[in-house]
């Protein structure tokens, strides 16, 4: 796998030898893993594998039993979610985790909230400046609801928007965080062929506008076959194997993870 | 100018339109005393209901020991006043700050924990402060602390609780606000929107518990004394019941819970007997059809009634 | 000064285990229904007092004997339990918890100032033939009524554990508190399970409550509401949901408290539970007998 430094790296997102265990089961396993700027990964793997246990170690849910985490050149083991969050990753959820009691557009200015400047006092006292940042949220808020076709249900209830929209929903909540690399679990899940090949190309999309890094989470391998440059795969834990989608649809492996299942 | 500032500016109107109104009725007589004392009563019910729902309502805290924060106001505020002689001012800051930092104490550690839990906990912590205050000699022990000047008035206790209003008012439609509204949403989410979900939570809890001593100190301060069978878990239940009443996230409910509750108990006041087998069979009747409250999350406004009128649009703010 | 420190300990351990009895008794009815509905019942500690009160109309109007008094207590408040539950929280099953937590606040009240309308607020004393004979053993004082209640706490306690492990009922109450859902599918009942545990918890209260009132002499309307709150501290000590645990935290509690009230002083004894209920909450949420559940993310 990876062949730096142990304590130097170079990669946005750097995993290290990175295994959690929860009592006596090791739900990831000496993990290597890296992720450029810019670069669009898959991690796919069968149910079970440890996809989302990998999202939750990098995003700070967990902490790591072994290994060390660096994003942006920082060691992040041990820091809560929210500041990760704050040095530039943002996330999607597998479940939906929407603020479904609020508006729509107040769920994306909610994830604005680290560019808020005003202390409490201008905001109780209503200063000039508690104006301007709200304006400005609000304005920015609406110029990504309409990237995702969100901006006549500005109002609405999150939980009253359809399916598809409560995940487009999530995506521009994740990007209003403004961050350097999001890590999406299983964004397609629940929907149709259509509407899958549409989410991927806006993926693709959405990585060369916001000039970001994207972790896709797939148990469909073929689904990310297309969009990826490169692909780790896990099973039970363990990375089996890891490299461009061509390599990985031949690696034998992957082949027998999957046994069954067809590669394309 | 904002609109929103031009909506302020109306709304102070109204309170001050509200209170010329009530304080002409006292002045020439035609609210006599027992109601007096009721809405002064009513404004500081609607100071604790207002708070603890920054904590239940806003931030999705289940806190129901609001007494104890209560109690540490009106306690502070009267040893001020009596033990050393202070005036209502120092009085009225010291009471709200000292609530607040017990609140701040108890919040950090506790804010930990989750839904029943939490509740029990603020429960228990409730409980302790009383005890602690029943055992102090020298706030009266057992007896209570006696001799408080009636410092209050009535145009104190309207205009405190008209820019507690505003705080909290304002405090939610910011981002501090909002933030507490995504905990109570989802507090997994809100933390991955870089939200220091611990900070939050204990700020709205510090906050609420600032604004219950305040109220303390308006109370012991009005009724002269500062007993500790005033404040039990009673009382808290009590707060709490106005809180959902009027519907749990509504500013507006928590305002009507406060009215309504202590106007029907001032009206039951006759038949103490009755009263509080009737409050108890309106509240669970309320809950079993009407769970969410008067006004589920929404605040009453204008627009509100307007919209009920015309079945149209939403209202904000 | 050391056999006399000795002495007084022994003497509080003896007070504690049977207070402690008492609060097992009620922490056994809440842990139980917050197992099987995740309710915090704040009406527990009321149905205690209705108990006393069946228990008082038994021995001191009707001169019944003790046994069958504790029974026609036990049975009576079961029946009081399921109307509570069948009127007030089944329609609420699927309402936020607040509400139903609002509720059971709201029965509560109304049991309370039921009572106080029905049987006047002044305390009643039960009957003087209940009152103590005095055993001392090697200069402890051990009275009749501790022995009567530490035989009914362990005769209940097995009968509970028989009925919860041995019995076809004992076995749909654990599924139901397992997994409420996969139970339905099992063709179980819910409703009747629900029922059954509301009426096996407000049995045990009200024998809790006749029991005070041998040992005590005295009841009033308002006598549930600290025990109630304490018994539920006990349950979270023990580990919410989990039966043994309920009877280890109520022993616990009792003999701490006697503890407090012997050697510092009877007015912090309140606080002390309190006090452990927040230490408990803080290093161990899941109690003594708890497993630790995450949530899944």
């Amino acid at each position: 796998m990876t062949t730096e430094a142990k304590t130097e790296t170079r990669h946005l997102l750097d995993l290290q030898n990175v295994s959690i265990v929860f009592g006596g089961l090791r739900a990831v396993s000496n993990v290597n893993m890296y992720i450029d700027e810019h670069e669009l990964i898959g991690l796919i793997g069968p149910n079970g594998a440890g996809k989302t246990t990998a999202f939750n170690l990098i995003t700070g849910v967990y902490v790591p039993t072994e290994g060390d985490i660096y994003f942006d050149g920082k060691r992040i083991n041990g820091k809560k979610s929210y500041q990760v969050t704050q040095m530039g990753m943002a996330r999607t959820f597998q479940n939906i985790r929407l603020f479904s009691e609020l508006p729509v557009i107040d769920n994306v200015k909610i994830a604005y909230h680290m560019h808020i400047q005003y202390n409490l006092p201008e905001a109780i006292f209503r200063t000039k400046k508690y104006f301007r940042e709200e304006d400005d949220v609000t304005e920015k808020a609406m110029e990504l609801l309409k990237i995702f076709h969100l901006e006549e249900h500005a109002n609405d209830l999150a939980k009253n928007l359809p399916y598809g929209a409560q995940r487009r929903l999530e995506i521009a909540r994740a990007l209003a965080t403004e961050p350097k690399l999001l890590l999406l679990d299983e964004p397609a899940a629940g929907m149709n062929p259509q509407e899958t090949k549409e989410l991927m190309e806006m993926i693709r999309w959405l990585r060369d506008h916001f000039h970001l890094a994207i972790l896709l989470i797939e148990h469909d391998m073929s689904l990310v076959m297309g969009v990826c440059q490169r692909i780790y795969v896990l099973e039970y834990g363990l990375c089996i194997a890891n490299g461009t989608p061509d390599e990985i649809r031949h690696n034998k492996r992957v082949i027998e993870a999957y046994l069954g299942e067809e590669v394309s | 100018m904002n609109s929103l500032v031009k909506a302020d500016i109306r709304k102070l109107g109204i309170a001050a339109v509200l209170f010329a109104a009530i304080y002409g009725m006292l002045e020439t007589e035609i609210i006599g005393a027992f109601w007096e004392l009721n809405l002064v009563l009513i404004m500081i019910n609607i100071i604790l209901a207002t708070s603890l729902n920054m904590i239940n309502g806003y931030t999705g805290q289940f806190s129901i020991g609001h007494a104890g924060f209560f109690a540490i106001g009106a306690y502070m505020g009267a040893i001020m006043t009596v033990k050393l002689g202070y005036d209502m001012p120092v009085a009225l800051i010291v009471g709200t700050i000292s609530a607040g930092i017990v609140g701040f104490l108890v919040g950090l550690p506790t804010l930990r924990l989750n839904g029943d839990y939490l509740a029990i906990a603020t429960l228990g912590l409730g409980e302790i402060i009383r005890i602690c205050i029943l055992n102090i000699e020298y706030v009266g022990g057992a007896s209570g602390l006696m001799g408080i000047p009636r410092l209050t008035t009535f145009p104190m206790a309207f205009w405190i609780m008209v820019a507690i209003l505003f705080f909290i008012k304002n405090f939610k439609n910011s981002a501090y606000g909002r933030a507490c509204l995504a905990i109570r949403e989802n507090e997994i989410a809100a933390d991955t929107m870089g939200i220091d979900t611990t900070r939050y939570k204990v700020m709205a809890f510090t906050l609420g518990a600032s604004f219950a001593g305040t109220a303390g100190v308006l109370f012991s301060h009005y009724f002269f004394i500062a007993h500790p069978a005033s404040f039990t878990f009673m009382r808290s239940f009590d707060i709490l019941t106005m809180v959902v009443l009027g519907g749990l996230g509504s500013m507006t409910g928590s305002v009507t819970g406060a009215i309504v509750l202590t106007f029907i108990s001032a009206a039951l006041s006759d038949f103490p007997e009755w009263r509080m087998l009737i409050y108890s069979v309106a509240m669970i009747v309320l809950m079993l059809y009407r769970p969410q409250g008067l006004f589920g999350d929404k605040e009453l406004s204008l627009q509100m009634i307007r919209s009920l009128k015309m079945g149209g649009k939403k209202n904000d703010d | 000064m050391d056999s006399g420190f000795m002495h007084q300990l022994l003497q509080q351990l003896i007070n504690g285990l049977s207070l402690g009895s008492i609060y097992a008794l009620i922490a056994l009815g809440y842990t139980m229904i917050y197992g099987i509905l995740k309710l915090i019942n704040f009406a527990h500690g009321d149905i205690y007092m209705v108990g006393a009160y069946i228990g008082y109309v038994c021995t001191t109007i009707f001169h019944l004997p003790f046994l069958p008094s504790l029974l026609i207590a036990m049975a009576g408040s079961a029946v009081v339990g399921m109307i509570i539950e069948r009127i007030a929280y089944r329609p609420m099953r699927n309402a936020p918890r607040i509400a139903i937590l609002i509720t059971a606040i709201g029965v509560s009240f109304f049991l309370e100032n039921g009572m106080i309308l029905l049987a006047s607020p002044q305390p009643r004393t039960f009957s003087s033939e209940f009152s103590a004979s005095v055993y001392h053993m090697g200069g402890l004082v051990i009275n009749s009524q501790q022995i009567i209640i530490l035989i009914s706490t362990v005769v209940l306690m097995l009968a509970l554990t028989y009925i919860v492990n041995r019995t076809k009922m004992g076995k749909a109450m654990r599924a139901v508190s397992f997994d409420a859902d996969a139970a339905r599918l099992m063709g179980i009942n819910i409703d009747r399970v629900i029922g059954m545990t509301f009426a096996l918890g407000s049995a045990l209260a009200a024998a809790g409550g006749v029991l005070v009132g041998v040992y005590y002499n005295s009841i009033d309307p308002l006598m549930g509401m600290a025990p109630g709150i304490k018994a539920f501290v006990a349950a979270v000590l023990g580990g919410i949901g989990i039966i043994p645990g309920a009877m280890v935290g109520g022993i616990i509690l009792g003999i701490v408290e006697a503890l407090v009230s012997g050697f510092i002083s009877s007015t912090f004894r309140d606080a002390a539970a309190f006090a452990i209920l927040i230490l408990i909450l803080l290093y161990k949420p899941q109690g003594l007998f708890g497993k630790n559940v995450r949530e899944k993310v």
